[in-house]
């Protein structure tokens, strides 16, 4: 579905990413981990047009779309959750929902949908009308997940969704992002909380200073002792 | 009494062309976080442009507004697009110096078409008549003023607030990255800010015309600056607060006049810049902004 071949980025003189490949398949969840500087919103970033790679390519179902814009890259079905929810403060919930939606023209398809992640966000139902600046850290994860969803993304990517949340709630957010999967969206997520990502994703790779440096299914990686001294606490 | 409210009559039409005129100042510096230092010079070309199709096309007062506003919000895309939109990612003096390069070049680029003498807007193009409100006289033309600033700012509230483009252009303000993952067209949407805030300083001009009948090319200097000085007074950014900012620097400007301090009347609004510097640098609508992590 999504495939990374040789990428090179640069913040100006920084090299960013380093020759990055990578592949997802329809259905899969797949989950890049890595300290925090590695690179990983970068590569994020890249994909969903926000940053041009200076060299490499990028195929989403078989059409080369690196260095297209953003808008372009939403049009054909990747949605980009990104660190730190960048949700719009100043607007209600419902319309953080409708703007998920901004590219859409079906006014039945985005109803559907309003009550679809309504369904899986129960909260955000509550707080409709609410200034989405006044909701807490794990409400406003919510709600930058629904806003992304209200695209009808095909491959949904998630920078670090459980980044300072309580436990519990980091629970709840993974049970959504495999309920979402389950219901045919494929997913790329991005997490330093490495043992929880393992444990919903098929497979993963490893970033490091801009470097692929590991990739396998989940199990393999969980087993590998490199991979569990570096990211998985070395239990 | 009755002069105090005849003064107040007075400045709440002198705020009201404050406010449209800061309402683009305000919502230019929340999209693109530039002080558009040509904005008062857009407010003149309005001006020039409802005078000459009153007086060469011999039209009336509102197909005048409409070609007016319409003319300035092309004019203003126009500007963004050439002088600014490359400069986007430049540091922020650059593009502020380009702002005042902008302005420059529109005011002797006028003087430079048409020459620096001043025309007299006519003033027979709405009936003058003078209303009795409680024993205090007011001219149809504030009333007019009044009745088109209020309708051109309930119209832009309501674009903000429920229009697809107004809520893209929300999302721009507050955060242009994230407006890209949803989609927006980021360039098109501070374009039609622009084209907004444009407008609006062209209708301005052409209330101003009306009200002050002497328009001339670097009549957009002093308004412009005062009405830069009201989106800082009621919160640079802050669409309410360009309309209550317009509004308060014209009442006071006038109540400071009626006490007899004339003279002072200019300096005041930069007095009122200073205050609200020290004092409240957020504007009076502005909340301390908190960094949320
Ligand atoms: N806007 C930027 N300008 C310059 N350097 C940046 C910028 N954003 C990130 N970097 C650098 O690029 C590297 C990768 O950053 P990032 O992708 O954010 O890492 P991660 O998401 O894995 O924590 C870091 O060294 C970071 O300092
Ligand atoms: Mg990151």
């Amino acid at each position: 579905m999504l495939k990374i071949n040789d990428i090179n980025v640069y913040y100006g003189v920084i090299h960013a990413l380093k020759g990055v490949s990578l592949e997802i398949n329809q259905g899969e969840i797949v989950t890049l981990i890595g300290a925090n500087g590695a690179g990983k919103s970068t590569l994020l970033k890249t994909i969903s047009g926000l940053l041009k790679p200076k060299t490499g390519e990028i195929l989403f179902e078989n059409e080369h779309v690196a260095g297209k814009v953003a808008q372009s890259i939403v049009k054909r079905g990747i949605s980009h959750v990104p660190e730190g929810r960048r949700v719009f403060a100043n607007m209600s919930v419902e319309e953080n929902l409708e703007l998920g939606a901004y590219l859409r023209k079906d006014k039945k398809g985005i109803k559907e949908d309003f009550e679809k992640v309504y369904q899986l966000f129960p909260r955000l139902l509550e707080r409709k009308k609410q200034l989405s600046g006044t909701l807490s850290g794990g409400e406003q994860q919510m709600l930058a997940m629904g806003r992304a969803l209200m695209a009808r993304p095909r491959l949904l990517i998630l920078d670090e969704p459980s980044m300072g949340l309580a436990p519990l709630l980091v629970k709840t957010i993974f049970r959504i992002i495999e309920e979402i999967n389950q219901s045919g969206t494929t997913i790329l997520l991005v997490e330093q909380n490495a043992n929880m990502a393992l444990s919903i994703a098929d497979r993963a790779y490893v970033i490091e200073t801009g470097k692929i440096v590991a990739s396998g299914t989940s199990a393999e990686l969980s087993q590998s002792d490199q991979i569990r001294n570096a990211y998985l606490g070395g239990h | 009494m009755e002069q105090f409210i005849q003064q107040l009559v007075n400045g709440i039409s002198l705020g009201s062309i404050y406010a449209l005129i800061a309402l683009g100042y305000t919502m230019v510096y929340g999209i693109v976080k530039l002080i558009n230092f040509a904005h008062g010079d857009v407010f003149m070309v309005g001006a020039f442009i409802g005078f000459y199709s009153i007086t060469i096309l011999d039209l009336g007062f509102f197909p005048a507004l409409l070609i007016a506003m319409t003319a300035c919000a092309i004019f203003g895309v126009l500007i963004e697009r050439i002088a600014y939109k490359p400069l986007r990612n430049a540091t922020r003096i650059a593009a502020l110096i380009t702002a005042i390069g902008v302005s420059l070049f529109i005011e002797y680029g006028t003087i430079y078409i048409r020459g620096a003498q001043p025309e007299a807007y006519p003033n027979n193009i709405i009936p003058l008549k003078s209303l009795d409100l409680f024993g205090v006289k007011i001219s149809s033309q504030s009333v007019l003023i009044l009745a088109v600033s209020l309708f051109l700012m309930i119209l832009l509230q309501f674009i903000v607030h429920k229009t697809k483009i107004g809520k893209a252009m929300r999302a721009v303000s507050h955060d242009m990255d994230a407006a890209k993952l949803m989609g927006i067209n980021v360039n098109n949407t501070i374009s039609a800010t622009f084209a907004i805030g444009s407008a609006l300083a062209g209708a301005a001009g052409v209330i101003f015309g009306m009200y002050y009948t002497k328009i001339e090319p670097l009549m957009g200097i002093i308004p412009g600056l005062k009405a830069f000085v009201a989106a800082v007074l009621g919160g640079i950014g802050i669409i309410p607060g360009a309309m209550a900012g317009g509004l308060l620097l014209g009442v006071i400007e006038s109540l400071v006049s009626a006490a007899g301090f004339s003279l002072w009347r200019d300096g005041v609004a930069f007095v009122v810049l200073i205050l609200i510097l020290i004092f409240r640098p957020a504007g009076l609508f502005g909340k301390n902004v908190r960094e949320k992590v």
